[in-house]
């Protein structure tokens, strides 16, 4: 399932996450701050976004996705030149230090555990990301 | 069993490891060194009774007879105790699943509950905002459970790494007592801190440190009686730092001092005077205390109230 809704000289955000409530309540908090978003439910589908006509300024990404696996589509983006200077911040309930070591040694910008952050706090993080 | 199986079940260490048991508590290495012992003293009996008697065939038969019913029996023994350590280790793993599972709903209900108290989902009147309160708050309590639960497995599969750094351990406290003053405050207990001049910086993991003072302010505020009083103290001894938190609270009896550390207990008179609790606080304070290389104690008298003392090396 993909969901856009896009206005012009807006930030735009593409958030990879396979629970649809989270779109709900976290991508509501982003549009409502005034950012562009674009919804992948699965990493197969985050990484056509990532390429696709409107790239997006920044990525939020989960690991644990339907299709390819969170780390998977991180490594594929920083690969590719076309997506490798996107910031992407990783959210996810993952939290041991292994999997944060990954993500960052894969080029993650930041590292984010669900669990310990709320939705301003989030927003928080990914304005200044983007700033 | 088949000839796979078997050579599996003699490689001892990846036994013991799919155990997650150490060499010296796990059945298959005790079997293997009863196996050995009863081999080498069946042998001596053997050649002493080969030498020193006239009828070896019979000291022959009983060695042998009794060799093969001390085998079966270690056998035995030993089955059950890797019945026991695997019924432990499928408990952790429930447990690890469990509460990993239980933890992304409860982060949705989370955001759930913050966008709609924000007026994000809708204007919501003051009744709905008061009954939205009810929801987070019981929602907070269910996800500090699990977060609990998870540090338990954690600890119990060694898999919470100290992150040590020097810090400034007087800080960790303050920030604790800032964050309990509200419920201090509601509670109608005061809350004092003592402390050495020129406090030394020490070399711990803050996070996890915050973790253990936190919940001993937290047990020390919420057993203390009403218009109580909760003193902290901290000291330098012997190169170690110590921090002391004394109640006035209800006390631990005597017949339940012992069962304090062990997660999931709850004594009787916690259980009486405040329903609220996990009974796993003190166990992830041991451990993360420990951990360290420090030691906790404390003293305790019904009706009176508590003290914990846990010290830790300033460095190492």
């Amino acid at each position: 399932m993909v969901v856009k809704i896009l206005s012009k000289n807006m930030k735009t955000i593409l958030f990879v996450e396979d629970e649809a409530a989270l779109h709900k309540t976290l991508g509501q908090v982003l549009r409502d701050k005034g950012y562009n978003l674009i919804s992948a439910l699965d990493g197969k589908i985050g990484l056509e976004l990532a390429k696709g006509e409107k790239r997006p300024d920044l990525i939020l990404l989960d690991l644990i996705l339907p299709k390819v696996n969170g780390f998977e589509v991180l490594r594929k983006l920083k690969e590719d030149p076309e997506t490798k200077d996107i910031p992407v911040i990783v959210l996810t309930n993952l939290e041991s230090t292994g999997d944060i070591e990954k993500a960052l040694e894969l080029g993650a910008t930041t590292y984010l555990v669900k669990a310990s952050y709320g939705l301003e706090e989030l927003v928080e993080k990914v304005r200044k990301t983007l700033k | 069993m088949s000839d796979k199986k078997v050579l599996e079940k003699v490689n001892i260490i990846k036994e013991c490891r799919k155990l997650g048991l150490p060499l010296f508590e796990c059945p298959h290495f005790i079997f293997s060194m009863m196996g050995i012992l009863i081999i080498l003293t069946s042998s001596a009996i053997y050649f002493t009774g080969f030498k020193y008697t006239e009828d070896p065939l019979l000291i022959t038969l009983t060695v042998l007879i009794v060799s093969a019913v001390l085998f079966t029996m270690s056998f035995i023994i030993t089955q059950g105790f890797e019945k026991l350590a695997e019924a432990s280790r499928m408990k952790l793993e429930f447990l690890t699943i469990i509460s990993h599972q239980m933890r992304a709903p409860f982060s949705n209900l989370r955001w759930v509950i913050e966008l709609m108290k924000s007026g994000g989902a809708g204007k919501i009147d003051k009744k709905n905002e008061e009954y939205l309160d009810i929801l987070k708050e019981n929602s907070q309590r269910m996800e500090q459970l699990i977060e609990r639960l998870i540090m338990v497995s954690k600890i119990e599969q060694n898999m919470m790494p100290l992150k040590k750094k020097k810090a400034s351990f007087e800080k960790i406290i303050e920030k604790s007592i800032l964050e309990f003053k509200a419920f201090a405050a509601a509670s109608n207990v005061k809350v004092s801190f003592e402390k050495e001049d020129n406090f030394p910086e020490i070399l711990i993991d803050p996070g996890q440190t915050r973790e253990a003072v936190d919940n001993l302010l937290d047990n020390a505020i919420k057993y203390s009686k009403k218009s109580g009083k909760v003193k902290i103290k901290i000291y330098t001894k012997n190169k170690k730092a110590y921090f002391e938190i004394k109640d006035d609270g209800a006390g631990i009896p005597k017949s339940d001092q012992k069962y304090v550390f062990k997660k999931f207990f709850r004594s009787e008179n916690a259980l009486k005077n405040q329903t609220d609790g996990s009974g796993l606080g003190l166990f992830i304070v041991k451990s993360i205390i420990e951990n360290h290389g420090g030691k906790i104690t404390f003293e305790s008298e019904e009706g009176k109230g508590t003290t914990f003392i846990f010290s830790l090396p300033i460095k190492k």
